[in-house]
């Protein structure tokens, strides 16, 4: 859970919108994150659990981590925190 | 050829956040040097420095402006703002197309580079935000102005060290002189009031650690300003169909390079730019009543000036005003043009010359009427603008009052 409502947290700050407001199935334009956006999320989820997130802006589909909705970028991260410790 | 008007000004400065506070401070003789507030101050042996103080972002940007807005992006805003108010001009459809932004800085995002260089060097940290680069890239400030004043012609930044913003308000003339553009947002920015900004200098062994005094024979070095200053050019035409309010008129602009030293001026070079912009202005040498200097304080520039100004003029020279403002707003390197024509719309629209503040003791170097410590009424006519930058670069402007 804490993985997760940290998650949460960045991306209601991005998306100007109150963590209540963010559901597991919205997708980042759901939430009108765009692509400078989605790079500071980025930033902010390396930040906050100290991990390097394998994510290039020109091919944002074939990189390993899955931004396609909410619940996927948690996953991703869980993940990635998982293979750190 | 058609005129080029001023229909707005904007500023902000260690005199004040916007134009009428900058007036009454250069009307009245106030000192905006004062002790240098920044981190790691007592590592540097220059410690005063003419700081816009009083001033918080927030006020005016929001959380994710700020992530994208560097100082010195910053002040240029809210100068091109009060511009933009001032003038009363909407840029849409076909003027959009035709009305561009140029502007002056040196350093750019300096103070984004110097907090990202310390986190990746000093802390050792191996992530920095995603946006440094385009928030310190010197062009940061044009395309935010492009960007929220809906600006689609010709823009570009300009940099040429302390001659930026007189080389970027010289051009945006040119392309309306021409007919290329209607309408141009101009002047220049700096924001170099940093740790690595200020020790960088502080190298060059050119710096006063206690004051400025232009022109005076007991000066010792220039003194660094950060702020911005930003105006409306505009066709006089265009101007004159909407109604517009005019500020004083552009009539003249010439560089040149003095191919001579990376450091230290040169009169011919200067010279060759005073009298280029009065040839380019068509005028007579005797119609210019006031000239705002680079007057920088140091030792060799005010008496190259001072010397390439006697020559232009002759006998005129001493029947003319010169004062440096940059001993009341300080250096504002790559931004000093854009704030000094403020002094020259002064002298045109109010009459009133601003001073040489600071001003001690007559130095037979300088021998000209530099307007010692107290604001002067006279009305003048025709006045020019100088910026002299380091690598030689020269760019003069002449303006006229618009009546």
């Amino acid at each position: 859970m804490e993985v997760r409502d940290k998650i949460i947290a960045i991306i209601a700050e991005q998306a100007v919108l109150e963590p209540s407001d963010v559901q597991m199935d919205h997708t980042l334009d759901d939430l009108g994150i765009d692509s400078l956006g989605l790079v500071e999320s980025i930033f902010a989820i390396e930040e906050a659990f100290d991990i390097t997130v394998p994510f290039n802006a020109n091919e944002p589909t074939q990189s390993d981590f899955d931004i396609s909705s909410v619940a996927a970028i948690i996953a991703a991260v869980e993940k990635l925190v998982a293979e750190k410790a | 050829m058609h005129r080029v008007v001023i229909t707005g000004a904007g500023t902000i400065n260690a005199l004040g956040h916007d134009v009428a506070t900058t007036f009454e401070a250069m009307r009245e003789g106030r000192c905006g040097i004062g002790p240098l507030e920044i981190r790691d101050v007592d590592r540097l042996a220059v410690q005063i420095a003419a700081q816009v103080r009083g001033y918080g972002e927030h006020e005016h940007f929001n959380r994710q402006q700020i992530a994208l807005f560097d100082r010195f992006t910053q002040f240029t805003l809210l100068a091109a703002r009060q511009a933009m108010q001032q003038s009363g001009i909407e840029f849409t459809g076909d003027l959009a197309d035709r009305s561009g932004v140029i502007l002056g800085t040196s350093g750019g995002g300096l103070s984004t580079q110097d907090e990202n260089y310390r986190a990746v060097y000093e802390e050792g940290k191996n992530r920095v935000h995603p946006f440094i680069v385009p928030k310190l890239m010197n062009n940061a400030a044009t395309s935010h102005v492009s960007m929220e004043f809906n600006l689609r012609g010709p823009s570009f930044t300009v940099a040429t060290a302390c001659a930026s913003s007189n080389h970027a308000m010289g051009l945006a003339f040119q392309m309306i002189r021409s007919g290329m553009c209607k309408a141009m947002l101009t002047g220049g920015s700096e924001s170099m009031l940093v740790f690595g900004g200020v020790k960088a200098w502080e190298g060059l062994r050119v710096m006063s650690k206690d004051c400025c005094r232009p022109f005076s024979a007991n000066r010792n070095g220039m003194v660094q300003g950060e702020g911005a200053g930003v105006f409306v050019f505009e066709d006089y035409d265009h101007a004159k169909a909407r109604g517009a309010n005019i500020l004083a008129e552009v009539i003249g602009f010439a560089m040149s390079s003095d191919a001579a030293d990376i450091v230290m001026p040169s009169k011919q070079g200067a010279a060759r730019a005073i009298a280029g912009a009065l040839r380019d202005a068509q005028l007579d040498k005797t119609q210019v009543g006031y000239i705002n200097a680079h007057g920088t304080g140091t030792a060799a520039n005010d008496k190259t000036e001072s010397a390439a100004v006697a020559d232009v003029f002759g006998a005129h020279a001493d029947q003319l005003m010169i004062s440096s403002t940059k001993s009341m707003h300080g250096h504002l390197i790559g931004g000093t043009g854009a704030v000094e024509l403020l002094a020259c719309i002064m002298a045109l629209k109010d009459g009133i010359i601003a001073p040489t503040i600071n001003y001690e003791e007559p130095d037979p170097e300088c021998a000209l009427d530099v307007v010692p410590n107290v604001a002067r009424d006279a009305q003048v006519d025709v006045v020019l603008s100088n910026a002299f930058a380091f690598g030689g670069l020269n760019a003069v402007l002449a303006l006229r009052r618009f009546s």
